[in-house]
Formats: C-alpha cells, sequence, structure tokens
C-alpha cells in the first residue's frame, strides 16, 4: 500500500507538460471542426476576421461565440448580448467547482491560469482522468488546456478566412453545429448519470421544456432558458430523495 | 455590421462575463467548500441549460404573435439526437447534424 502510494505520487511528479498535449488529440477534431464552423458563421453575422480572432482569444467559449454572432447578426443590445453571454458561460461554474479542489495546492495565479482555460471538452478529459483514479498535476493540465487554446483560436481564424467562400453557411447547415453540440453535450451528460437517477432527469427534462414553451411566449428566448433552468435545477433540489 | 467602438464594449463585457464564472471556483476552493445543496443546484444546470438550448433552437419566436415551431430545426434534430446516443461522440454528433441540417434545408 505505502509502495502504491509512493509510486503514484512518482507518478504525479513526473507527468508533464507534453502528457496533457497527447490527452489533449482526440478532442481536437471537436476543436477544429466547430471552430471553422464557427469562424463562417462569424464572417457571414458581418463580423471581420479580425473580431473572429479576438472573441476566439478572449471569449473563448464555443456556445457563447455563435450566439453572440447570432445576437449581433439579429442586431441585439448590447447588453443582452453580455448577459446571455454570462448565462450561457454560468455552467462553467459548475466545472470549475469540480476541478478546482485537485489544484489547491498550486499557487492562486496557477489555479487562474487553469481555471481561464476550463472548457466543456477539457473539464470532460480532466474529469475522466479523475474519475479513473489516474494522476493530474498543473504541467499536464496547462498542456491540456493550451493545445486546445491554441488549436481553438486558429480553427476559428481559418474559419473566418474561408468564410468568404461561403456567402450562404446556412445552406450547408453549419450554423447547425452549435444545437448539434448542446445535443451531443446534453446526451454525453445523461450518459454519466447513474440509472436510479435517470427518471428524475427525465422528469426534470420534460418541464424544462414545458417552461421554454410557457415563458416563450411573452419573453425573449434567451430569458426563457435562464428562468426556466434556475426553476427547474431548484425544483431538481427540492424533489431529489 | 457593428461599429469597432461597439465591438470593443461587447468584448470587454463578454471576456470579464466569461473569465468570472471559469476563475471564482478555483480562488474559492482553497477556502471552503460549496454546501451540499448549492452543489446538487450546480449539478442540476448543465442538463437544464442545454435542455433550454435545444428547445431555444426549435422555436420561432415571432414578437407578440407568440411562439412557432421551426420544422428545419426539428427535422434535424430527431436524427442528431439519435446519432448522439449511439455514437457518444461529440464530434461525430456535430458532423452529422451539420449534414442533416443541410439536407433538410436542400428538400425543403
Amino acid at each position: 500500500m505505502q509502495s502504491l502510494k509512493y509510486e503514484k505520487q512518482k507518478e504525479q511528479q513526473t507527468l508533464s507538460y507534453l502528457d496533457g498535449v497527447k490527452d489533449c488529440i482526440p478532442t481536437l477534431l471537436g476543436y477544429i471542426s466547430i471552430g471553422l464552423a464557427m469562424g463562417v458563421v462569424g464572417v457571414s453575422s458581418g463580423l471581420s476576421v479580425l473580431h473572429v480572432f479576438l472573441l476566439a482569444t478572449f471569449v473563448y467559449a464555443g456556445a457563447s461565440q455563435f450566439i453572440i454572432c447570432a445576437m449581433i447578426a439579429a442586431a441585439s443590445p448590447i447588453s443582452a448580448i453580455i448577459l446571455t453571454t454570462f448565462i450561457v458561460n454560468l455552467r462553467h461554474l459548475l466545472l470549475s467547482s469540480a476541478l478546482a479542489p485537485k489544484f489547491t495546492q498550486y499557487s492562486v495565479l496557477k489555479n487562474i491560469g487553469i481555471g481561464s482555460l476550463v472548457t466543456d471538452e477539457s473539464f470532460g478529459v480532466a474529469i475522466t482522468k479523475i474519475a479513473r483514479k489516474e494522476p493530474i498535476n498543473d504541467r499536464w493540465m496547462n498542456g491540456l488546456n493550451l493545445t486546445a487554446y491554441l488549436v481553438w483560436i486558429g480553427a476559428c481564424t481559418i474559419g473566418g478566412y474561408i468564410g468568404g467562400w461561403f456567402p450562404d453557411p446556412e445552406q450547408f447547415g453549419l450554423d447547425y453545429a452549435l444545437p448539434a453540440m448542446f445535443i451531443a453535450l446534453l446526451i454525453l451528460q445523461l450518459q454519466t448519470i447513474k440509472p436510479t437517477k435517470l427518471k428524475h432527469y427525465l422528469l426534470l427534462i420534460t418541464l424544462m421544456i414545458i417552461c421554454m414553451l410557457v415563458f416563450s411566449t411573452f419573453l425573449s428566448s434567451s430569458l426563457s432558458v435562464i428562468i426556466s433552468t434556475i426553476i427547474v435545477a431548484t425544483i431538481g433540489v427540492v424533489t431529489d430523495k | 455590421m457593428m461599429s469597432n467602438t461597439s465591438f470593443i464594449l461587447l468584448l470587454i463585457g463578454c471576456t470579464l462575463v466569461t473569465f468570472i464564472p471559469r476563475v471564482i471556483p478555483f480562488l474559492v476552493a482553497r477556502n471552503f467548500t460549496i454546501s451540499e445543496p448549492v452543489e446538487k443546484w450546480l449539478s442540476y444546470l448543465p442538463v437544464c441549460i442545454f435542455t433550454g438550448l435545444i428547445v431555444e433552437s426549435l422555436l420561432e419566436t415571432s414578437g407578440s404573435t407568440g411562439i412557432r415551431i421551426n420544422w428545419e430545426a426539428l427535422l434535424a434534430t430527431i436524427p442528431t439526437i439519435i446519432v448522439a446516443f449511439l455514437s457518444k461522440s461529440l464530434l461525430t454528433t456535430v458532423l452529422f447534424g451539420v449534414v442533416c441540417m443541410a439536407i433538410v434545408r436542400l428538400i425543403m
């Protein structure tokens, strides 16, 4: 037992930046395809390639970038775009909350660096590794995060450049990359839930659909998402046994 | 089209609201742990948000006249859900969804 613990510590110390890069590779095709679609859609929404590059670099959130572009195209007010982005990204609070306890031994600055680059996919890779009781450390996480970050910026920017070739990206269904990603993320979430809890989740999904249909009749659809989520997540806590 | 000033305002705002929720737990986790009901509430967020966003993509809100179903999106969504279940892969689902939507728009 003692030697096993020692082995684990040794493994954690030797886990390198390059191991993080390697563990990122399976998710790269996802970043590249969604990033290219993002760039094309961004340019067709009236943004320049520089705008697309800046959004990818500073906002670095696929879903939010698509929504920002859609709202810019619809001439929504800036305040509404920022609020919607905030709501869409609130889920990172959950992702980061699950990862943060694993990095408390590192400096504040390192924690800010790791936290600022958390994505659905990098979270997925890290949490799977943790669930398998494999060690992780700061270098590994930085390798994982930075690889994804640079590839995302590259893909969005290239998408912006080739956007000119697709004056009508909707014809190719590219705008549907985002709803398709939400579907995949929802299904992947459901597949991590214990079978005994599935019924409870299906109830919440049904309630979400009903709430959305009701609120959308008199509120903007993005505000409906926020309010429905707050109500249904609360119902989820109350009805949880 | 958007002026550079409004784009920069938008960029700063969106940067802050994406940066803060990502980083705060990393600063807070050092000092105290989240209470159980809050943790539970947070754990329901992803499923609720993704369901909400999917339903949003299926609706066409047309001002005061209420909601209408976006049939194009619904036609693409049903097979995409099935493929997501079978493939359990983000990439496969996204590629399939895009192709599916392209075909739906070609036919309709």
